[in-house]
């Protein structure tokens, strides 16, 4: 049994998707999220239990509108997304449509996917629905479901993602754009490394991603390409920081459990217990994190209670010259006992205190 | 964020409390705002669900779909949400006067103010304008005549409210935040309830522990436009799925709406407890102004603005965007001390005493031939000076007086001053504290663009004025 298996205790692994990979690369000083992930613990549970409930789940309505525009864009064998690629300049004309989301089993879906991207690779465009990638995160195999893959006559393959949020007049919301590119990028990746195996150039597949919305306030889809060589990099990173987590995973106590002891479904863990087991593992929160870990509102309350300064938002820790602690933020704003590393800050902030007092006079 | 805000930031959360960021209230507050608190249906782009609006806090208007999919009921939906909102603008933009300035203009004797809870309300309001402006009141999928009027109203609106300083439409959250600074970070803050908490805790309570509790979604559901997705499941599906039920769905959303109602009006009642700034009045005029244009250009039967901006309309639009926002930070800190003092912090100001006059300095200026007065003033100051010589500096205790930066040495500043030496100015005096900033109310002036007639080939030619389409009258809401 590996280390990471010993932290998650009795559960079953939870497996990830492309949106949990991308939250990964959004903060990844973080060890608690690295190690979490990594061992594949299932952290609304965990903070449900603690008492700090994750708070994004999404609306059934939105997940209708999601599957229901789903399907108007690959009706027909996808006539849309072929229309979509000729007038965004890339034609794949009479592209054969795969849908491989027939064969029982993910491993066998996704040895289908390779099959067909494969032969797709050598000979003609292809459309390839409901494929099924695998990804090597931390040490487990991954599997991911992109929407569809494009590919076309110029041989390079697109990685194509159907969201719902519209596009109005030809503009969509920044952060929901951003948010589909990071997802998007780990599709882009887990394409790569599948052609590295099966002997193809990586290249292969564009880092131009097809993002296909509704147009204004219809059910009619309109696309846009998406470069996303950022995201892809920074995933890179985290990912290759994740396959390092050792490193990590030494500094930990040995015996750390993060086991909810199910009974059932009914965690028999004391909270307290496992509060403390959690809180073993250093934990990176600022703000950001709260629209992006389930984990946010647990770490929130545990840097609120030791005094982080970051907690406020990184533009506050950053302005106060890179103090970490609010007690000592407190302490030279009150003019207190400087350190001697911190005098350029508190001479600063005498002089801040010093205007505030002369503008309220 | 700026050093001061960080500063506030740290001390509210010292002091269990929001501290004030502002000794007077910046945004002009009308004695009869309409508070609109919009809902969307979750996953549609512009398909409203519920709102909660007014003008009258003890009786808000509600108005719910029954089913959001459903087209028919949107547009009936739209009717009703004009009915109310275009008869509230209309009664303002009906009053005009004629300015008594040198070259007059007309403008509203007062003007609408639309408040909604947060930037994500604004941009829902900006969608419903858009969506209704284009309709037509015949033909297929006719709408009644005040749905375009709704749309054109409100697209307007958007449209100023981009304009720093104007205050027709506002954003609860972003004007608590330019007035109190709270112990959240910059997205917390966003939480209307969690906001509030820290500027005005209940009794017994301290911000933080109020702002708790705020942030429970059952206690205080999302001030909108997105609903939360709990109650969406648990509440809202059931309800809609089962068309008999609308006595309850109404219920149901007005128990989302109306703590947020409350909130909104708690929100105006502590802004109205702050003193108005000087220049808000002239802010609010040039709203004023701006309605009767548009007033004038509904009367006159011209068509909606077009889904695009020309090129020239667009850069004229962003320079002027600029203009409003450098001026409106400037008139900030004439007004307020606490607003100045953010600007000394970053080092755009900085205060002292008036340490020697050469009152009767004359030189001859650069490439001129006669002697002219430039009298010197120096200035003793502990503030850490960082603007380079050269730079023009004002004064908010002399704003007509233009100055400019010689030199400074240790912390002796010396200023030149070029104009507004009129008869009855007076100098800064040796002993008087003074205190100089680069900021400037005038704003900075923008190089002059060319007519729309004469846009450059670079820029796509004279662009083609937007005339009205059937297709953008019938553009189909699914």
């Amino acid at each position: 049994m590996s280390r990471l298996d010993a932290i998650r205790g009795s559960s079953l692994p939870v497996s990830h998707n492309a949106r949990a990979i991308a939250a990964l690369a959004a903060n990844p000083a973080c060890d608690r999220r690295a190690v979490l992930d990594g061992a594949g613990i299932d952290k609304s549970g965990i903070v449900a239990h603690l008492g700090f409930p994750a708070r994004f789940g999404q609306s059934p309505f939105a997940i209708t509108r999601t599957r229901e525009f789903k399907a108007i864009v690959k009706a027909d064998d996808g006539a849309h997304v072929l229309r979509l690629l000729r007038e965004l300049g890339l034609p794949a004309e009479e592209a054969k449509y795969h849908d491989v989301g027939a064969a029982s089993g993910q491993e066998a879906r996704h040895r289908r996917t390779m099959d067909v991207l494969g032969a797709a690779a050598r000979e003609a465009t292809a459309l390839v629905d409901r494929p099924l990638l695998k990804l090597g995160v931390a040490g487990h195999e991954v599997y991911l479901e992109p929407d569809v893959i494009a590919f076309q006559a110029d041989r390079r393959f697109h990685v194509v993602a159907i969201k719902s949020f519209p596009i109005i007049d030809g503009q969509a919301d920044a952060g929901k754009v951003s948010a589909a590119a990071r997802e998007a990028a780990v599709y882009v990746h887990a394409m790569r490394d599948l052609f590295g195996r099966l002997g193809l150039d990586p290249e292969g597949v564009s880092h131009d991603v097809v993002l296909i919305c509704p147009k204004d306030f219809m059910n009619f889809p309109t696309a846009c390409l998406v470069d996303v060589r950022l995201q892809l990099e920074a995933l890179k990173r985290q990912l290759a920081r994740l396959a390092r987590i050792d490193t990590i995973l030494d500094r930990l106590p040995p015996d750390l459990s993060l086991d909810l002891r199910l009974d059932g479904e009914t965690p028999t863990r004391p909270a307290a217990e496992l509060g403390a087991a959690l809180s073993a593992i250093p934990a990176r929160y600022a703000p950001e994190c709260l629209a992006a870990c389930e984990m946010a509102y647990f770490c929130r309350d545990e840097a609120r209670a030791c005094g982080s300064l970051e907690a406020l938002g990184r533009s506050v820790r950053d302005d106060l010259g890179g103090i970490q602690s609010l007690d000592l933020a407190i302490e030279l704003m009150a003019g207190g006992h400087v350190p001697a590393d911190h005098a350029a800050i508190a001479e600063r902030l005498g002089f801040v205190r010093r205007i505030l007092d002369e503008a309220v006079a | 964020m700026s050093l001061l805000r960080s500063f506030l930031t740290v001390r509210a959360v010292r002091d269990g409390r929001a501290q004030p960021a502002a000794t007077v209230r910046h945004a002009h507050l009308s004695a009869e705002p309409l508070v609109f608190i919009p809902l969307r249906m979750a996953g549609e782009a512009a398909a409203p669900l519920a709102a909660m609006l007014g003008t009258d806090r003890a009786a808000p208007r509600l108005l719910v779909i029954a089913n959001p999919r459903n087209r028919d009921q949107r547009f009936a939906f739209m009717a009703e949400l004009a009915e109310l909102v275009v008869p509230y603008i209309q009664k303002y933009a009906a009053q005009v006067e004629i300015s008594d300035t040198k070259s007059a203009y007309e403008r509203c004797l007062d003007a609408p103010q639309i408040l909604v809870p947060n930037p994500g309300g604004i941009a829902f309001t900006r969608l419903i304008g858009r969506s209704t402006r284009f309709r037509a009141t015949e033909g297929p999928h006719a709408v009644p005549p005040p749905v375009p009027l709704l749309g054109r109203w409100l697209t307007f609106l958007h449209e100023r409210a981009e304009f720093a300083g104007s205050a027709m439409l506002l954003a609860m959250t972003d004007v608590l935040a330019e007035h109190w600074v709270t112990g959240l970070s910059a997205a917390e803050n966003g939480n209307l309830a969690a906001q509030l908490a820290w500027i005005d805790p209940p009794e017994g309570m301290t911000g933080p522990q109020a702002a708790l509790l705020a942030e429970d979604p059952l206690r205080s559901p999302p001030a909108g436009p997105d609903t939360d997705p709990d109650f969406d499941r648990h509440v809202l599906q059931p309800l809609i799925d089962r068309s008999a039920a609308q006595a309850r769905l109404h219920e149901a959303l007005r128990g989302q709406l109306e703590p947020t109602w409350n909130l909104m009006w708690r929100a105006v009642d502590l802004l109205r407890g702050v003193p108005a700034a000087e220049s808000a009045a002239g802010r609010w005029e040039r709203d004023r102004a701006a309605l009767a244009r548009q007033s004038a250009s509904i009367a006159e039967g011209g068509p909606p603005p077009g889904r695009w901006d020309s090129a020239v309309a667009a850069a004229r639009r962003l320079s002027a965007l600029e203009g409003a926002r450098q001026s409106y930070e400037a008139s900030k800190a004439f007004d307020d001390p606490l607003v100045m003092a953010d600007h000394r912090a970053e080092g755009a100001a900085f205060a002292g005493k008036v340490i020697a006059v050469d009152a009767d300095r004359k030189i001859i200026p650069p490439g001129k031939k006669r002697m002219v007065a430039r009298p010197l003033v120096n200035i003793q100051t502990s503030d850490p000076v960082r603007l380079p010589p050269g730079r023009k500096l004002l004064s908010a205790a002399r704003p007509k007086q233009g100055t400019v930066l010689m030199s400074v040495d240790a912390d002796i500043v010396t200023l030149q001053i070029n104009s507004g030496m009129t008869k009855d100015a007076t100098l800064p005096a040796p002993g008087e504290i003074v205190c100089y900033t680069e900021l400037d109310p005038a704003g900075a002036r923008r190089p002059a663009l060319p007519d729309v007639a004469e846009t450059p080939w670079t820029h796509g030619g004279p662009p083609p004025a937007y005339v009205p389409t059937d297709e953008d009258a019938q553009e189909a809401w699914s």
